[in-house]
């Protein structure tokens, strides 16, 4: 699991990278986008303990021994929430690029100066 | 130039930062304390056969109301961004024959995926959440092929609306009949692992589906308006 750990943290590099070098809004956007999957994917590799199997007591399950069968459920839980959050928020931002680009007709963050101090 | 080494310091710095932690990461071996309980005392106190289900909707219950309103207040965020500009009127097009052929056959099938899966959030993987996104993807199609449609617009503000306040009242039901603020026990907890069991669950993960997948087709409609 340490590998996915760092794999994640590799993503969150990447987002941050492309969110402070990239020019374009759309690809700032992305950027964010993936420091988000990058967060998702650590929390879930802290949950999961090897070997265990969802946190779902179907059959599959001994519900007398599931303390020891199934991974923590709080991380899964934490990451549907977060998803859902990210969704709304990286929607948000793609239709504020478009306003602004309607307005000045570019997508260059640097034409778009007002806020700029 | 200059900009380029801050980037790259930055960057650095964080690669310090966060290099010791995944170096010593050591992997989970037991259940924290608070899962120890959800995973022991769940499946009794709660009754659902998902226990994701069972701390999203029962333990977390206040998260998820917060959860949606975050959506909600999304959607009013992109409606007043996208409707601050004089709205011009376009020509549109009809669509084409295939895409309206296609709807007819696909879009019951869809929705009827989509509340399968938050219907059964209690048992197997998915639920509300995952249910009103298919929901809205149905709904999308149907939008694409009959664009000139008006009832959609005030079935979804209806759907979204009634479901936001069914949410809140079961909440407040909880509070009244049970233990407090979104209890699923105000109805019998039933059979484990039966589609109609764990108390209130279905119905309150049914209601955050409607309310998800309205928001989402709300934000879909701004932006088709744009």
């Amino acid at each position: 699991m340490q590998l996915i750990t760092g794999l994640g943290f590799v993503l969150i590099m990447i987002g941050i990278w492309g969110m402070l070098t990239r020019k374009n809004m759309i690809k700032i956007v992305l950027g964010f986008s993936l420091i988000d999957t990058g967060i998702h994917i650590i929390m879930v590799s802290i949950g999961y303990i090897k070997g265990r199997t969802a946190p779902i007591l179907n059959k599959a399950v001994d519900k007398a021994k599931a303390l020891q069968e199934v991974v923590d459920p709080v991380p899964s839980v934490l990451v549907l929430t977060a998803i859902v959050i990210g969704l709304a928020v990286t929607a948000l931002m793609l239709v504020y690029v478009v306003r602004l680009q309607k307005k000045k007709k570019s997508m260059q963050i640097d034409d778009h100066g007002e806020l700029e101090w | 130039m200059g900009k380029r080494i801050i980037v790259i310091i930055t960057l650095a710095l964080f690669v310090f930062i966060s290099l010791p932690l995944v170096l010593d990461f050591i992997p989970t071996q037991e259940l924290s304390y608070v899962s120890q309980k959800y995973v022991k005392d769940g499946p009794e106190e709660v009754g659902a056969q998902n226990l994701v289900t069972a701390i999203i909707v029962t333990y977390r219950g206040f998260d998820t109301l917060g959860e949606v309103a975050v959506l909600f207040i999304a959607t009013a965020g992109i409606g007043f961004i996208l409707s601050r500009e004089k709205w011009r009127k376009r020509k549109q097009r009809c669509s084409s024959s295939i895409l309206q052929t296609g709807t007819r056959v696909l879009l019951p099938l869809i929705i009827m995926f989509g509340i399968y899966i938050f219907i059964n959030g209690h048992l197997t993987p998915g639920g509300g959440f995952q249910g009103g996104v298919i929901i809205a993807s149905g709904i999308l199609v149907y939008i694409l092929a009959t664009p000139k449609n008006k009832l959609i617009d005030f079935l979804i503000s209806l759907t979204e609306s009634i479901s936001g306040f069914g949410y809140v009242l079961l909440g407040v039901l909880g509070l009244i009949l049970a233990a407090g603020f979104l209890d699923n026990s105000i109805l019998p907890l039933g059979k484990f692992g039966r589609l109609f069991s764990a108390g209130a669950i279905p119905l309150i993960y049914s209601l955050i589906g409607l309310k998800v997948g309205s928001e989402l087709v709300n934000i879909l409609k701004y932006l088709r308006r744009d």
